[in-house]
């Protein structure tokens, strides 16, 4: 029977698509848990680093490292932590969109911007508009090192020592929960300092060994490359999630799509036979 | 009671160890350090070697680092590892390898290898061996 050739194949090529949504969805639900650990196993090495910097705000050094110094802003450095892969839902658009409203307001202010990105999206977004990019680095996989991303935050690093830019930004998406993924920008350079702890009162300052600029080196610049590193392997279980729920409702509609299309091809097989009967009995009588 | 300080060790990766101890041994660039509870704020970077967290008398936790940073507070040491481990963890024959490797890069003439990051190579070895020789020394 010649009915609905049309709608059978449709069908059939929409339940091959919906094949392919619930498999890349198994596979980011997978890779979502990796991830998720990974971004975890980082965390206490940020949460103690952090508060070392807490606690070396609140000393007195004799030392005032150039990271620790606010100034005057001409210019910002700014990098962008995106994903490498697509159909993750709205995950880099909207971070994408975050960014570009921070850049029309440095703009506005007459403050110029440097940007450096971590991942192909990223890249091929910012690379088409007329923004000064200055490092990039993509195709890091699903288990990023630190070494791979050092780079474009040396990059960074000194060019704040060089006074080229004043202040560095990272933007990134943070994990929420599965369903949430929250794209934020979060000031790196000067550091800035959040709540006190107040089990550090009075006039102090550390012993520094070997000397106070080499240990402050090291430290603000390990304490820039967890932070970075952190919003990475945040990203990444970002982008799985989101991934994940994308596929997840692709399937559904690919599902609800073959429904409605299953019911049309019925109709139209029984107005096809209810035809035919009817014109069998006309003949019939007709004889 | 006997005074005690918080010690956190954590490395990159993951969290190693967090606990009370008496005292806490660490290889700072200076020289060896020990760390009593209420020792005067400190921050100094580390070598590659040996962290020895004295829990008590008897309880002494060997740990390997490969350099990293150690900050200590009155009532807080905190110990961020570039990598560390377990020393009891420490695969002797990796290790090994790992020195005859480093070993032939030194000895290597030809003027193509990364001089210090050949030294920086077998240091972490030496030390990582000379860690696994003491833990024998102690209890087998």
């Amino acid at each position: 029977m010649a009915v609905g050739k049309e709608i059978r194949t449709k069908i059939a090529s929409i339940k091959n698509t919906q094949k392919i949504t619930r498999a890349m969805e198994m596979v980011a639900a997978s890779k979502m848990r990796k991830t998720k650990d990974r971004m975890q196993a980082t965390r206490p090495y940020s949460i103690k680093i952090g508060q070392i910097i807490k606690h070396l705000a609140q000393a007195n050094p004799e030392y005032k490292h150039t990271f620790l110094v606010p100034r005057e802003v001409k210019r910002v450095g700014v990098i962008v932590v995106s994903s490498d892969r697509g159909l993750c839902g709205g995950l880099n658009s909207n971070l994408f969109r975050k960014t570009l409203a921070e850049l029309v307001q440095w703009e506005n202010s007459n403050i110029e911007v440097d940007i450096c990105t971590i991942g192909s999206k990223g890249f091929g977004f910012f690379s088409n508009l007329k923004v000064n990019l200055v490092g990039q680095v993509s195709k890091l996989g699903d288990t990023p090192h630190l070494h791979d991303i050092v780079g474009i935050i040396k990059i960074m690093l000194d060019a704040y020592e060089a006074g080229t830019i004043d202040q560095l930004y990272v933007v990134s998406n943070e994990f929420v929960n599965t369903m949430t993924q929250r794209p934020t920008i979060e000031q790196l350079l000067p550091v800035v300092a959040c709540e006190l702890d107040e089990n550090l009162g009075g006039h102090w300052d550390y012993i520094y060994e070997p000397d106070a600029k080499e240990v402050l080196d090291h430290l603000l610049t390990r304490f820039i490359e967890s932070k970075v590193y952190q919003g990475l392997v945040e990203n990444n279980a970002c982008e799985q999630a989101a991934r994940m729920v994308a596929m997840k409702s692709a399937s559904d509609n690919a599902g609800n799509l073959i429904g409605e299309l299953q019911l049309i091809y019925n109709k139209a097989r029984q107005a096809a036979i209810t035809q035919e009967i009817s014109e069998i009995v006309a003949g019939a009588a007709a004889v | 009671m006997t005074m005690t300080v918080h010690v956190d060790i954590v490395s990159a990766e993951k969290e190693i160890f967090s606990g009370l101890a008496e005292m806490i041994f660490a290889p700072a660039e200076m020289g060896e350090l020990g760390i009593s509870p209420r020792h005067a704020p400190l921050i100094t970077k580390l070598n590659p070697g040996e962290v020895r967290v004295k829990v008590s008398e008897s309880e002494i936790y060997p740990f390997y680092i490969s350099g990293g940073l150690l900050e200590v507070q009155p009532h807080l040491v905190t110990i961020l590892a570039d990598t560390a481990v377990r020393a009891i963890d420490i695969d002797e024959a990796a290790v090994l390898e790992a020195k005859v490797k480093a070993e032939e890069a030194l000895s290597d003439t030809s003027g193509k290898i990364d001089y210090a990051t050949a030294q920086s190579q077998l240091q972490q070895a030496v030390m990582q061996l000379r860690t696994l020789d003491r833990l024998r020394k102690r209890g087998g």
